[in-house]
């Protein structure tokens, strides 16, 4: 057996944003052993970059919210096709959860009369975001970590998971290596909870950090988990567009929910123009309207602005298409027209969306209470992932949970803002609680050597090929080719195409390699992690070209309505008995007569 | 496309030297895309830290030209490119390799502080009220990205190696913020003063200077824990009570 650090646990929560540090606070609470691995440093994982807020019905704004109408929401953002049960365990619970991160420290702002003051965002009814400015996510993230180690959880920091070990059916542990030195750690669990994250960097145009390479959703495929849903990528409607290195950073929906509007190069607010069927009831049809309901006014309907992002975000591709773009191939997002309406507008937006204001001043040069910005769409968030059961969060593999982004289920076909930060705290608790459970009741399940030493020595072979084939081309490549072939606009030849070129990649990644040692050796690093983009990339091109209708953020050029005989199912991708990659029709879960009742009441 | 010097930091924790690249610079760069730049193409083990590239996670911390900031918010219009830039990594903590240092100790040191503890929930619902002035003084300081660069720039930790007896800017804001939470009950003022070394701070400022989310550190969180420190050990009539109760 090569070398390793051994580890041994009742719970392995393999992440520590959002997800997994929920998971790993609740695990322990259920009073077992749990090691929390996170790819970086504490507190950096991606949900410190969400901004807007977290969706949570506690109607301290508006008295007329309730779990049921969040539940409404939900859905229809989803186009239908999501897990009723996720839904409506996710509307009910969401409050809770948020007030109990008041109670371990975060600083909500707040109404007149002091409680968690709520904010308006795209596809939700009602100001439902719980938030602090625009910098959300830090203080979810900074309040779970403070709380966390205090909980007695063993933190491994900057620990990237290799595979997943099975013991016959069940899961029982992971390899993973040490960033910092370079060395391995063998872990011996109980149970493993998936809290990986996303996917982003499959693509050029992202929001993700370096991390969002899928690990959880190709550890999990390949430990014979199904994934489900995996066609459908949030495109954000605003990413950066210019400078060209800040290209697809974040810029939060908040902006719309303030008052910020949306303007093709003719100075035309374009998403007037076009407002789908399902939404038409719920949203202002003029400029006037619209401004009055970022400012409370109740009896008023959203801006189109505020239509969900999926749409916002194709409509924005279309002007750009269309020529009407901005000078850098966006649209313009104007919060600074606001001054026409409010007294100390700027100090108002400075406020308001304080890191914005940072964001752009710094590395844009624009000042944003005085001139409009360059927005267009970028690679956001994976609605796909392991698939799950509602209640526990366990997979198809017993012993394995996933939660967060690395989950399938709530969303659907597309995720309304403000359910990520929601999705990650409820589910994370229920995987962290029923993770523990199934460790307490099934014990301890045994390691098989040889596997281990065998996924060592795959590890280690990029080492063996040398530097000659650079993983990080490889890496630009794979980026580029979904970009342009498995993106915003979908087409049956272009996604077979990247179907062929991945079946390239997937032997080039054979070749590329690295030369130095194991300490903290980025090209090794990346040699490992396009394994899982690879992985992941295929999942998706497949299941896009089997969908073949156009459904919340899948959007097909050749098949531009939605189906109703598609929206009876939801795609499963997993691993045939001989290897390859297959995907798989089946029924979409049909909602309790309650909740079909619910859903029929708020449409 | 115009190309520039930079003098990167290479080696480990026995030793290094600033090593040469030339790279192509373009219009609205920062720092970390030309390192990413270099590795990409010139050196692919070169070790670097990073995540969100928008200044929101305190991941890139290092030294340029001398000065701690984070290479994604360092933009190259505001160096000089007609000199090499020297990138660095931060001076106060072990070095790993390249610009990558061992920050462990910073996660060691907040452990230490005593955590959040709220008073009962005084609503009828089972929660608090709590007016948005009492929240506006804390987010300040929860505006913190945990990038220690103040850590790197204080001298009692930079020069004078003190990390066992003073826990730094970084975390005397930390404390701040638990102190001044409109919801804590905890005190935590004789480990201010013993164990956590507020009085090692001299205000010079440096941490305020460097900070990225521009926090006041000096002003808004250690001037007001080093008054309380001075009215809860320093007050005459508490002076006195003590010296009765027979407790230092």
């Amino acid at each position: 057996m090569s070398d390793y650090q051994s580890f041994e646990c009742d719970v392995l929560v393999i992440g520590a944003g959002g997800a997994g540090l929920r998971a790993a606070i609740e695990a322990s609470a259920g009073g077992v052993r749990v090691i929390c691995l996170s790819k970086s440093l504490l507190g950096k994982a991606h949900t410190v970059m969400a901004e807007g807020g977290v969706a949570a019905a506690m109607a301290n704004v508006d008295e007329r919210d309730s779990w049921k109408v969040h539940f409404a929401d939900t859905m229809r953002g989803g186009q239908y096709v999501n897990n009723p049960r996720m839904a409506e365990l996710h509307a009910r619970e969401s409050p809770a959860r948020v007030l109990e991160l008041e109670k371990w420290g975060a600083l909500f702002d707040r109404t007149k009369d002091g409680r968690i003051l709520q904010r308006n965002f795209g596809g939700h009814a009602y100001p439902r975001l719980a938030h602090v400015g625009d910098r959300t996510g830090l203080e979810m993230i900074r309040t779970l970590q403070d709380h966390g180690v205090h909980q007695g959880i063993d933190f491994h920091m900057e620990t990237t998971v290799v595979t997943l070990l099975k013991d016959g059916e069940r899961v029982c542990g992971a390899l993973a290596y040490d960033r910092d030195r370079g060395y391995f750690k063998l872990y011996r669990a109980n149970a493993v909870v998936l809290a990986t994250g996303g996917i982003g960097r499959s693509f050029q145009v992202t929001s993700n950090s370096w991390e969002g390479t899928g690990d959880g959703h190709a550890l999990a495929y390949h430990a014979g988990a199904d994934l489900l849903d995996m066609e459908f990528v949030q495109f954000h409607p605003t990413g950066m567009v210019w400078p060209p290195s800040v290209r697809g950073i974040l810029v939060t929906e908040g902006v719309r929910g303030e008052g910020g509007v949306l303007r093709n190069n003719q100075g035309r607010r374009f998403m007037f123009d076009d407002i789908p069927e399902l939404y038409r009831n719920q949203t202002a049809d003029n400029e006037e309207e619209g401004w009055r309901y970022t400012q409370g006014d109740k009896s008023a309907r959203r801006p189109p602005e505020l239509l969900t992002r999926d749409h916002v975000a194709r409509c924005i591709n279309r002007e750009v298409k269309a020529g009407r773009g901005s000078p850098h191939g966006g649209v313009y997002l104007d919060i600074a027209w606001i001054k026409q309406k409010l007294p100390n507008a700027a100090e108002h937006i400075r406020k308001k969306l304080p890191s914005m204001y940072h964001q752009f001043k710094h590395l844009a040069d624009l000042d944003i209470t005085k001139e409009p910005m360059e927005v267009g769409p970028t690679t956001h968030y994976m609605m796909g992932g392991v698939r799950v059961d509602a209640d526990t969060q366990m997979s198809s593999v017993p012993g394995l949970f996933a939660a967060g982004e690395v989950a399938a289920g709530l969303h659907g076909a597309n995720r309304l803002g403000g359910n990520s930060l929601s999705d990650l705290i409820v589910f994370g608790k229920r995987a962290g609680e029923y993770a523990a459970r199934f460790a307490r009741e099934h014990g301890a399940a045994k390691l098989d050597a040889a596997k281990v030493d065998a996924a060592a020595k795959a590890a280690l072979a990029p080492f063996e090929r040398g530097p000659a084939h650079n993983p990080f081309t490889l890496q630009h490549e794979l980026q580029e080719m979904m970009q342009r072939l498995v993106g915003i606009v979908r087409q049956q030849e272009e996604m077979e195409q990247a179907i062929e070129e991945l079946q390239h990649m997937k032997r080039r990644v054979q070749q590329v390699g690295c030369a130095g040692h194991r300490q903290y050796n980025p090209a090794w690093h990346t040699c490992l992690d396009l394994e899982h983009m690879l992985t992941v990339s295929e999942a998706i091109a497949r299941a896009a070209a089997e969908r073949k209708e156009s459904r919340g953020a899948h959007f097909r050029e050749d098949y531009p309505e939605k189906s109703k005989e598609w929206g009876r199912y939801n795609l499963v991708v997993r691993k045939a008995a001989d290897g390859s990659m297959a995907v798989e029709r089946v029924p979409v879960i049909e909602p309790s007569a309650e909740l079909k009742q619910v859903i029929e009441e708020n449409r | 496309m115009a190309t520039a010097t930079f003098q990167v930091w290479r080696g480990d924790e026995a030793g290094g030297s600033l090593r040469e690249y030339k790279a192509e610079v373009g219009e609205g760069m920062v720092v970390l895309d030309v390192i990413h730049q270099i590795q990409a193409t010139q050196a692919p083990d070169m070790a670097v830290r990073w995540n969100c590239k928008a200044g929101k996670c305190g991941s890139c911390s290092a030294e340029i030209n001398g000065r701690p900031r984070l290479m994604c918010m360092t933009r190259l219009s505001t160096l000089d490119l007609t000199q090499p830039v020297t990138v660095e990594p931060m001076q106060a903590f072990p070095k790993v390799k390249d610009l990558v240092t061992d920050v462990s100790w910073n996660f060691r040191v907040k452990r230490q502080i005593k955590p959040f503890r709220p008073r009962t929930p005084d609503a009828p619902d089972g929660t608090w009220r709590i007016d948005q002035k009492d929240v506006e003084r804390v987010q300040e300081f929860r505006k913190c990205i945990e990038c220690f660069l103040c850590q790197d720039v204080c001298h009692v930790l930079r020069e004078h190696h003190k990390h066992d007896q003073f826990i730094g800017p970084r975390f005397l804001v930390y404390a701040a913020a638990l102190e001044m939470h409109p919801l804590d009950t905890e005190n935590r003022v004789e480990e201010l003063r013993k164990a956590h070394g507020v009085g090692f701070c001299n205000i010079t400022k440096c941490c305020t200077a460097v900070c990225p989310e521009e926090i006041k550190i000096t002003d808004n969180a250690i001037i007001p824990l080093k008054e309380r420190v001075v009215d809860e050990y320093y007050d005459p009539i508490k002076m006195f009570f003590r010296f009765l109760g027979g407790r230092k």
